[in-house]
């Protein structure tokens, strides 16, 4: 074989340690737990006020790769926009995680803890699960073209489906509350979409819409201060011990996060930017979910129902679509 | 198994062989030809022009390849060539000349999709195992992953290809396209005097869009042309903008997009191998970009050079070959040719994790 070639940056077979991150101040001297890397963010756990308060601390660390001027201009623009949407679309009932505060020219936001999983990881387990019917993989059409199809075939499959296409009706609902409001997410992946496990049941919380009330308990903290924001009374509720849901529930809320990239879409743009928004979707359902992919018809169903202008873009969606093909054209 | 793999779906026709020794050795390259079609400055390359050139060149290179690899005729046991994605014309000269030397020569054809052999390549060469793919030419800007049998795209230009967009900047400012416009508008960067010009910065979740950056740096561009565009925050007196400060600034600003949206890609996916293929991966400044975002994610880059990064008849031979091994062919009456082909179209029966 042809010598592997040199890249200069980084020969092929050499693995580089992660460098750990210095956190910002006032962090940092705190060890915090690190969650997860993100697409861009270092997210970690910690708590806020008291011990049983769990918040996430999201940090932009610099990025190296970027010019310095460049890393700042978008640091500031992202925080930015996401503490601004946050607060903005929870204010008028879209479940996203309560903002608590944060520092652009350092880089970190803090806000509400989610506890429960990414849809991402929810439909890897459940595709694991091997919940998808072999019969069903076999019968669904490769490329996107006949997704009506798809949708139909599950309709009659009925049984064992229920849960899941309840999710994606719950995902449907979710993204058109957001998109009713002509926010766009600008960064619409199943990673970016949460499952809050549901409380336990003899708190007799209604499966659904349990979302807009924020839980008490942990969360009393947070929804005192955006009463204290937003100059509204706290919701009252019972404190709760929220549990860790059953490993397969596909039950609770769908809380929407990561809004570095959204905006607010002008008139003209808005279905443009919410049909982009959708689009991303399916292309993240059918890239890390290929045997889940006909679970997004199900998505689109919901969304389609929900808003007023929400047929409008799922036309829109096929002309997003169209293009997305003839792009493989050389241009 | 050996295969001659015939690749011209842009302006650069490439001929080469390949061998597979067995299932389990990593193939061999025999030879790998090019011979690339350069307009003049200020044009880019027009389909018809280009056809013509390839069918000037291509009954040379075969034959120089096949002597070169030092195989008789007879050794040959598959030729492959490029269905597309592509342009027209380019396209069909190639397929036609395939054609035409399967029929002379008795052997089986195999259409080959331009980007998987990229794909395939850039795996054999560098031993990259399940990376997380950035395709970046003149005519695609893909992020792909693969899963279940296909090589999955998640993220690519809402409109024009990177390298198109390089392309054409370069000609705005009238700089040569030997070898390449993107070679020179890079030379032309790294002589930048570290000054950034501000230009939109577009990127879409793990979609981006060049048009925007594009046509505001064509727009300086032209003032850096007519000598009036200053330093920001110098003044009337303040420094003249370069043409090489309008190269890296155009080169930072959109080596970013594509560096975020690969990095969004491998955590959505929970890689850690980043695999860079396609002409512009051949760019020193993406490649150093991308070395520093895998660094921070603890993860690894692999890159080929310039001889398997940029379009050639070797990555068309050994993704052929691949598929040949399933068993497929193509037979000769559905031996056409594609302008549109997308990278999840083929099923990738050869891999099985
Ligand atoms: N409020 C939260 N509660 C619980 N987990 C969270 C919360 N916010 C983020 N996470 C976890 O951290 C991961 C990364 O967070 P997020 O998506 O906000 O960062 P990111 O993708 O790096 O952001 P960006 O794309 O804006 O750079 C999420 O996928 C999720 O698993
Ligand atoms: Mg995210």
């Amino acid at each position: 074989m042809a010598l592997p070639a040199a890249s200069q940056t980084a020969s092929p077979s050499t693995t580089t340690t992660q460098p750990s991150h210095i956190l910002p101040a006032p962090f940092t001297n705190s060890q915090l737990e690190l969650l997860t890397q993100g697409a861009e963010a270092l997210v970690y756990r910690t708590h806020f006020l008291t011990p049983n308060t769990p918040v996430v601390l999201k940090y932009r660390p610099p990025k190296p790769y970027r010019h310095p001027i460049l890393d700042k201009r978008l640091t500031k623009l992202r925080i930015l926009a996401e503490a601004r949407v946050l607060v903005r679309v929870r204010k008028e009932g879209v479940p996203v995680p309560a903002v608590l505060g944060g520092d652009w020219d350092n880089g970190w936001l803090m806000m509400e803890f989610v506890e429960g999983k990414t849809v991402r990881r929810v439909l890897d387990e459940w595709v694991e699960r091997g919940a998808f019917k072999e019969e069903r993989s076999a019968s669904i059409p490769e490329e996107g073209e006949g997704d009506n199809d798809a949708g139909k075939q599950n309709q009659g499959g009925g049984g064992g489906d229920g849960e899941i296409l309840d999710l994606m009706r719950r995902i449907g609902r979710a993204v058109a509350k957001l998109h009713d409001l002509a926010v766009c997410h600008g960064d619409l992946t199943t990673s970016n979409l949460m499952l809050r496990a549901p409380p336990p049941p003899k708190e007799e919380a209604s499966p659904e819409g349990s979302s807009q009330k924020p839980l008490a308990g942990r969360q009393t903290v947070s929804t005192m201060r955006e009463a204290a924001m937003s100059g509204e009374e706290p919701p009252v509720a019972a404190p709760s011990k929220v549990e860790p849901a059953r490993d397969s529930s596909l039950a609770g809320d769908i809380v929407l996060i990561d809004f570095g990239l959204a905006a607010q879409a002008t008139k003209q743009s808005q279905d443009e930017d919410r049909a982009v928004d959708l689009y991303v979707l399916e292309r993240a359902f059918a890239a890390t979910h290929p045997s889940a992919e006909y679970l997004f018809q199900e998505v689109l169903k919901a969304y389609g129902e929900s808003f007023s202008d929400a047929k409008r873009v799922l036309k829109r969606l096929a002309d997003v679509r169209l293009r997305g093909r003839k792009r493989s054209m050389i241009g | 198994m050996i295969a001659l793999g015939l690749e011209g779906s842009a302006n650069k026709i490439g001929i080469g062989l390949i061998s597979h020794p067995s299932p389990t050795s990593p193939p061999i390259v025999l030879s790998n030809l090019r011979h690339t079609y350069i307009s003049p400055p200020g044009t880019g390359f027009l389909p018809k022009d280009t056809a013509i050139h390839h069918r000037a060149w291509v009954v040379r290179l075969v034959k120089q390849a096949v002597r070169q690899a030092g195989v008789r005729i007879a050794d040959i046991d598959v030729i492959c060539y490029t269905r597309g994605p592509g342009m027209g014309p380019p396209l069909q000269s190639v397929a036609l000349a395939a054609r035409t030397l399967a029929l002379l020569w008795g052997k089986p054809l195999v259409g080959v999709n331009h980007c998987v052999g990229h794909i395939e390549m850039g795996r054999a060469i560098t031993h990259a195992s399940n990376p997380v793919v950035l395709y970046v030419s003149g005519g695609n800007t893909q992020v792909i992953a693969y899963s279940a049998n296909r090589y999955r795209i998640f993220g690519e230009t809402l409109d024009i290809a990177i390298g198109n967009c390089i392309d054409r900047f370069a000609r705005t400012l009238m700089i040569p396209n030997d070898p390449f416009p993107g070679y020179n508008v890079e030379q032309f960067a790294k002589r930048g005097s570290g000054y950034l010009v501000d230009l939109p910065y577009t990127v879409k979740g793990m979609d981006c869009s060049f048009s925007g950056p594009l046509a505001a740096a064509d727009i300086l561009a032209r003032e850096v042309v007519e000598g009036r565009l200053r330093k920001e925050g110098e003044g009337e007196e303040g420094e003249l903008v370069t043409r090489e400060d309008m190269c890296f600034s155009l080169q930072e600003t959109i080596f970013a997009m594509l560096i975020e949206i690969t990095e969004r890609a491998m955590a959505h996916v929970g890689s850690t191998q980043v695999l860079v293929v396609g002409g512009v991966g051949s760019n020193e400044r993406l490649q150093q970009m991308m070395g520093l975002m895998a660094r921070d994610r603890g993860g690894t880059v692999f890159a080929t050079d310039e001889r398997f990064c940029i379009d050639n008849g070797i990555m068309i031979a050994h993704a052929g070959l691949l598929e040949y091994g399933t068993g497929v062919t193509t037979k000769i009456e559905d031996s056409d040719v594609t302008q549109r082909f997308r990278t999840d179209e083929v099923y990738v029966g050869w891999r099985d994790d």
